[in-house]
């Protein structure tokens, strides 16, 4: 198949939507061909862990708490209601046979996109490599991430 | 699209965006060239995306035809 420039996603958000665009976005960019990675920091890092409690120190454990990982916690950025609202779109999503965020991070990693997690966010919010799903490829600072951006021709930030 | 036999029959009926593209790549890559793929599908969107995916990718799209309830699209790969 013909070469293409890469893409690049800046995933900064852990909401349940924008988690969504970051994966269909990704998926479909690596089904065309393109070298595809996602950069996940701050709230982002939560769509690739899998779902422990984090933390070390009392505020690390605090936020461990408060801002637990893991795609099975993830809320809409509008309308979560306490968790409702997360109820509520995944029942819509599925009735109208759209893929589960499981589902298209699986289709991630199978075609190949890669992730990076970003260093600095999880010094501060206390999250360890252990706490990270394993297809994680590396753990990164911003130069790797522009590196990257700049080797590509599509950037998404999300 | 009667003459077209495909080598591969993908069912992406009930599937939405991305899955029957992200399919639709999976099987392509484990294909060879000439081959035909078949994508059997009801997603709105895929009307413009296989043809997208294939512009983007170098493949051959040959065309699709309603078959009432969805639609089958016919994509032959390239080298």
């Amino acid at each position: 198949m013909e070469a293409n420039k890469g893409t690049m996603i800046v995933q900064l958000s852990g909401d349940f939507d924008k988690v969504f665009a970051g994966f269909t976005l990704a998926s479909a960019s690596a089904a065309a061909g393109m070298p595809t990675t996602i950069f996940f920091t701050f709230w982002g890092l939560k769509a690739i862990q899998k779902g422990n409690l984090t933390g070390k120190g009392f505020m690390g454990r605090m936020v461990g708490l408060m801002n637990r990982g893991g795609l099975q916690r993830l809320g809409p950025s509008k309308f979560n209601f306490g968790g409702i609202g997360r109820w509520m779109f995944k029942r819509m999503m599925k009735a109208k046979g759209v893929a589960g965020l499981e589902e298209l991070r699986q289709a991630c990693i199978d075609l190949g996109v890669k992730f990076y997690a970003c260093k600095a966010s999880m010094d501060v919010m206390e999250i360890r490599r252990e706490d990270l799903i394993p297809e994680v490829a590396d753990i990164v600072g911003a130069a790797t991430a522009v590196k990257d951006a700049a080797a590509g021709s599509v950037q998404f930030f999300i | 699209m009667q003459g077209i036999k495909p080598d591969r029959v993908q069912e992406s009926v009930g599937q939405a965006c991305p899955m029957p593209i992200v399919n639709m790549a999976k099987n392509m890559r484990t294909m060879s060239a000439g081959q035909v793929l078949e994508i059997k599908a009801d997603d709105e969107g895929a009307h413009a995306d296989v043809r997208s995916w294939c512009e983007q990718t170098g493949n051959e799209f040959l065309g699709e035809e309603n078959a009432g309830e969805y639609f089958r699209y016919f994509v032959r790969r390239k080298a």
